[in-house]
C-alpha cells in the first residue's frame, strides 16, 4: 500500500457509516488497536547530522532497514537516538523517500556509491521515480560497462600464462600478444615488413619502366622484371601461408578462428597466388585470372592486425551499420527522384546527355555530394532549377548521419585509450598490491625478530607498542597457526637458503670468525632446535656463499629492526633505542654459530670490512649505525 | 524528403559492448536479509545488547545485504593468512558455520557461532569443533576428514616455513591425532571419544580459555 493511502484510511471507513442504513447484515466488530496511538519523533544521527522524523513514516516501508526492528542495532542508549556511521549528504535522499514515497537519484553523486547506501538501508533501486529513472539507469549502464571493460582489461592477455601452458596456447598468446615475447615480436615485424614489400611489389608492377631494347612501347616493369616480380610473391605468399597455417594450429577453437574476419582476410589475400598457380596458362580463363590478381590488394587489410585504429574505424563502421544503411537508403531514393526529375526536365533539348533515367544517376550523384565533374550539365531553366535544389538536398542529408558517426568513433577511440590507460594502471596497482602483501608477511616476521612471544620485560613492551591492536590480535592469530602446525613462517630468501643449506649437507662449524671466506655453516637442525625462541629471519645462513650471504641476511635483519626503531625514534628517548638495538643485535649475534660465550665484539669487526655486499645504502646505514651501538 | 522516409528505416542503435543485463542484475542485487529482533538475539545467545549491536554494525558494513556468500567468505578469511592459501579451510569453515546448509551466513549463524566460541562452555566449544572435522555430518570422523582438514590447514601455513613441509607431514599429523583421540581403535572418532581425550589433554582444555575477550 503507498504511503498516502493509509493516511485516507480513517475517513474512508468513517465513509462507512453511510452504507449503516442499506446494510442486510450487522456490522463485524472493528479490529482493536493494540498500539499506542502516540506517534513520537525519532532521532537519528547520522554522522553528526541530526535527523528527526515521525516514527510513523519510517513505519511506512517495514521491509527496509529504517522501518523494521533492524534499525534497533543501531541504537544509542545513551543518546536515545540511532546512530547510523554513513554518510548524511545522501541520507537525505533515503529520508525524503520516506517522506514522500519516491526515492529520486541525486545527479551529482557517484552511483556506486548511491547503489551502496541503498543497499544497506535495504531499499530497492526499484522504486526510483520516473523523473530520476533515466539518468539512473543510463549511470549504472555505463558503470557497469567500464567494470566489465575493467574485468576484461584484468583477465587481458597481459597477464602471465599459468606455467604448465601447453606449446599450443604459449603460442596463440605469442600470435595475439606480440609483446609478450621477443621471439613473437620479431615474427610481428617480420610479417609487417613482408605486408608492405607486398603491397608495394603490387603497386609497382603496373609502373610503366622503360621498355626493352628493340620495342617501343612503354612496359610495365611487372612484365620487364616478371621473374622477379614472381620471386617476391612467391616468398610473401609462402610467410603469409606459414603465418595463416601456424595460427590455425594455435587456434584454441579452430572454427571460430576461420570465421574471424582476420582469418577471411588472410585466405584472401593468398587464395589468388594458388589460384593463379594451378590454372593452366591460357587465354579464356586469364581474364579471369586478372580479377583475381586484384585480391591481392587485400593483403593491405592485414595490417590491421598491427594497427590499432584500422581495427578501431572497422569496428566503428560496424557499430555504425544503421546510420550507414540509413545513409545509403536515403541518398538512393533522393537519387532515384531527382535523376527522374532531371530526366524529364532536360528531355527537350537536342543533343543533352541526360539520356536515360540511369544516366541521369551519374549526373545526381555528382551533384549531391557536390563534387560537380561538369560532365553533364541542364541546359533548360527547368534542370536548372530541380539542379540547384539537387544539390542543396544533397548537402543536407549527407551532413545529417555523420556527425552519430563521428560521435560513435569518438566514443569508441575513447574507450581504447581508457583501456591502454587502465593496463598500465593495472600493473602499478598489481605492484602495489603485492608489496602491501608482502608487508603484511614481513610484519609479522619482524614481530617474531623482536622476540614479541616471550622475554616480556617492560622496555620490549615499549618498544612493540607502536603496533596496533589490530596487529597485535593478527599476529597472535598467525602465531596459534604456527603453533598448532609446529612449523614456523619464514620469508622467501631464508627458504630458498635453507633449502640449499640442506641439500648440500651442512655441517656444525665451531670457527668463531665470521670474516673467514671459507665461510661458515650454520646447521639447521641442531642449533635451530635450541634458538627457537630467539628466531629470527635470518636464522639460517647459508653455507655456500660464504660470510656474504651472512652480512646480506644481516643486513635484511638490520633494515627491518631500524625501520622499527625509526618509528620509535620519535617518541623513545635514545637509550631505549639503544636498548632495543643492543637486545636486537645480540640477538642476531647468538643465531650466528659460535659458542654463546662469545662475546659480541669477537664476531663484530669483521662486518664494518665487507661493505662492499651492502643491498642498498639504506641498509648500510642502519647496519653501521647498529653495529656502532652493540660495540659500546 | 529523404529523410521522412528515412526515419522509417532508421533502427534503435545497438552501440552496447555487451547486452543488456541490466534489469537483471536490479532484481537480483536485492536479495537482503533481516535477522531477528535484537532481545530474541539477545536471549538466543550469550551476549549483551551492546556486543550484539557492535557485531551487527561490522557484520552489515561488510556485507549490507545481510548474508555472506561463500566466496566473499573465502576472501574474507584469506586476508588474514597472505602466505597460503587458505580457501580450503575457509570453506570448512564456512560449512560449519552455515547452520541451514543453504549457501550463505546470515547474521544469526554468525552470532550463534561466535558465541558458542567464545561465550561457551568448554563442551559445546568441543562439541563446535568435532562438527567442523566432521565434514560429510556423519557423527564420525575418518582418517580421510581429518587428512583434509589437517591439510587445509598447513595450506595456509604457504611454502616458506621452517622446518620445510614435507609431503607426509599432514598424515603424521593425522596419526598422531587418531593415537590420541582414538579410544578403542576403530578407525574412527566419535564424539563422546573426542570429548573425552580433549579434556583429558591439559594443554587443550587450557587453550579453550585463550579466546574468551577476542570481542
Amino acid at each position: 500500500m503507498a504511503a498516502g493511502v493509509a493516511t485516507w484510511l480513517p475517513f474512508a471507513r468513517a465513509a462507512a457509516v453511510g452504507w449503516l442504513p442499506l446494510a442486510k447484515k450487522t456490522m463485524p466488530k472493528p479490529p482493536v488497536d493494540k498500539k499506542s496511538r502516540n506517534d513520537e519523533i525519532l532521532f537519528v544521527n547520522v554522522s553528526g547530522l541530526r535527523f528527526q522524523t515521525w516514527k510513523n513514516t519510517l513505519d511506512r516501508y517495514p521491509d527496509t532497514l529504517l522501518g523494521s526492528s533492524e534499525k534497533e542495532f543501531f541504537f544509542n542508549e545513551d543518546t536515545q537516538e540511532y546512530f547510523f556511521d554513513r554518510d548524511p549528504e545522501m541520507f537525505r535522499h533515503i529520508l525524503n523517500f520516506y517522506r514522500t514515497g519516491k526515492l529520486h537519484y541525486p545527479r551529482q553523486e557517484c552511483i556506486q556509491a548511491f547503489d551502496e547506501e541503498l543497499a544497506f538501508y535495504g531499499i530497492v533501486p526499484d522504486i526510483i521515480g520516473d523523473c530520476c529513472m533515466e539518468e539512473y539507469r543510463d549511470r549504472k549502464k555505463e558503470n557497469q560497462e567500464r567494470l566489465a571493460e575493467d574485468t576484461e582489461a584484468e583477465m587481458a592477455t597481459d597477464t602471465p600464462l599459468p606455467p604448465d601452458s601447453t606449446h599450443r596456447e604459449r603460442l596463440w598468446r605469442a600470435f595475439e600478444n606480440p609483446h609478450t615475447s621477443t621471439m613473437a615480436l620479431v615474427f610481428y615485424y617480420v610479417t609487417g615488413f613482408f605486408i608492405a614489400v607486398s603491397v608495394i611489389a603490387n603497386v609497382v608492377e603496373t609502373v610503366p619502366c622503360r621498355p626493352l631494347k628493340g620495342s617501343k612501347k612503354d612496359l610495365p616493369c611487372g612484365e620487364k622484371y616478371s621473374l622477379a616480380f614472381f620471386c617476391m610473391d612467391t616468398a610473401c605468399v609462402l610467410i603469409f601461408t606459414f603465418e595463416y597455417l601456424m595460427r590455425l594450429f594455435a587456434a584454441p577453437s579452430r572454427c571460430k578462428f576461420m570465421r574471424s574476419v582476420m582469418s577471411v582476410i588472410d585466405v584472401v589475400a593468398i587464395m589468388p597466388y594458388y589460384i593463379g598457380l594451378v590454372m593452366p596458362e591460357n587465354e579464356d580463363v586469364s581474364g579471369a585470372f586478372v580479377t583475381l590478381r586484384v585480391f591481392r590488394v587485400f593483403r593491405i587489410f592485414k595490417f590491421s592486425r598491427h594497427s590499432q585504429g584500422l581495427r578501431i574505424l572497422g569496428y566503428t563502421l560496424k557499430s555504425c551499420a544503421s546510420e550507414l544503411g540509413f545513409l545509403l537508403f536515403s541518398l538512393t531514393m533522393a537519387i532515384i527522384i531527382f535523376a527522374t526529375v532531371m530526366f524529364y526536365a532536360e528531355k527537350g533539348t537536342k543533343g543533352t546527355n541526360f539520356t536515360s533515367i540511369p544516366a541521369s544517376f551519374w549526373y545526381t550523384i555528382v551533384t549531391m555530394t557536390t563534387l560537380g565533374y561538369g560532365d553533364m550539365v541542364p541546359n533548360t531553366i527547368a534542370g536548372k532549377i530541380f539542379g540547384s535544389i539537387c544539390s542543396l538536398s544533397g548537402v543536407l542529408v549527407i551532413a545529417l548521419p555523420v556527425p552519430v558517426i563521428v560521435s560513435n568513433f569518438s566514443r569508441i577511440y575513447h574507450q581504447n585509450q581508457r583501456a591502454d590507460k587502465m593496463r598500465a594502471q593495472q600493473k602499478v596497482r598489481l605492484a602495489r598490491i603485492r608489496l602491501a602483501k608482502k608487508g603484511t608477511t614481513n610484519a609479522f616476521l619482524q614481530y617474531k625478530e623482536e622476540g614479541g612471544f616471550h622475554d616480556r620485560d617492560s622496555d620490549n613492551a615499549l618498544c612493540l607498542k607502536n603496533r596496533s591492536s589490530f596487529e597485535h590480535q593478527h599476529h597472535h592469530l598467525l602465531h596459534c597457526l604456527e603453533k598448532t602446525t609446529n612449523h614456523e613462517f619464514t620469508d622467501e630468501l631464508t627458504f630458498s637458503e635453507m633449502c640449499m643449506t640442506e641439500s648440500m649437507g651442512y655441517r656444525t662449524s665451531r670457527s668463531t670468525s665470521i670474516s673467514s671466506q671459507q665461510g661458515m655453516s650454520t646447521s639447521c637442525c641442531p642449533r635451530r632446535a635450541k634458538r627457537r625462541a630467539i628466531r629470527l629471519a635470518n636464522s639460517t645462513v647459508s653455507v655456500s656463499r660464504g660470510s656474504v650471504q651472512e652480512l646480506d641476511t644481516l643486513q635484511v635483519h638490520k633494515t627491518s629492526s631500524g625501520h622499527q626503531s625509526r618509528s620509535s625514534l620519535n617518541a623513545r628517548t635514545e637509550d631505549l633505542k639503544l636498548n632495543c638495538d643492543d637486545r636486537d643485535f645480540t640477538a642476531a649475534i647468538i643465531s650466528i654459530p659460535t659458542p654463546p660465550a662469545n662475546t659480541p665484539d669477537e664476531s663484530l669487526p669483521p662486518s664494518p670490512a665487507i661493505p662492499g655486499i651492502l643491498r642498498n645504502s639504506r641498509t648500510s646505514f642502519y647496519t653501521h649505525e647498529t653495529v656502532k651501538i652493540s660495540s659500546l | 524528403m529523404g529523410l521522412v522516409m528515412g526515419t522509417f528505416s532508421m533502427q534503435s542503435k545497438q552501440v552496447n559492448y555487451h547486452t543488456d543485463n541490466l534489469d537483471d542484475d536490479l532484481e537480483l542485487s536485492v536479495v537482503c536479509h533481516r535477522p531477528e529482533g535484537l532481545e530474541q538475539l539477545e536471549a538466543q545467545t550469550n551476549f549483551s545488547k551492546k556486543e550484539l549491536q557492535v557485531l551487527y554494525r561490522g557484520f552489515k558494513n561488510e556485507c549490507p545485504s545481510g548474508a555472506v556468500n561463500e566466496e566473499t567468505f573465502k576472501q574474507i578469511y584469506s586476508q588474514f593468512f597472505p602466505h597460503g592459501d587458505a580457501s580450503t579451510y575457509a570453506h570448512y569453515l564456512f560449512n560449519s558455520f552455515d547452520s541451514s546448509q543453504n549457501g550463505s551466513i546470515k547474521f544469526e549463524d554468525f552470532v550463534t557461532a561466535l558465541s558458542i566460541l567464545l561465550r561457551g562452555t568448554t563442551t559445546e566449544k568441543l562439541e563446535w569443533t568435532f562438527n567442523l572435522y566432521d565434514i560429510n555430518r556423519d557423527g564420525y570422523i575418518n582418517k580421510e576428514e581429518m587428512t583434509n582438514i589437517v591439510k587445509a590447514i598447513y595450506d595456509m601455513m604457504g611454502r616458506f616455513t621452517y622446518p620445510a613441509l614435507k609431503t607426509d607431514t599432514p598424515k603424521q599429523h593425522v596419526d598422531a591425532f587418531f593415537q590420541k583421540m582414538d579410544k578403542n581403535r576403530d578407525g574412527v572418532v566419535t564424539l563422546d571419544e573426542f570429548i573425552l581425550s580433549c579434556q583429558e589433554d591439559e594443554n587443550i582444555m587450557r587453550s579453550l580459555q585463550l579466546f574468551e575477550n577476542v570481542i
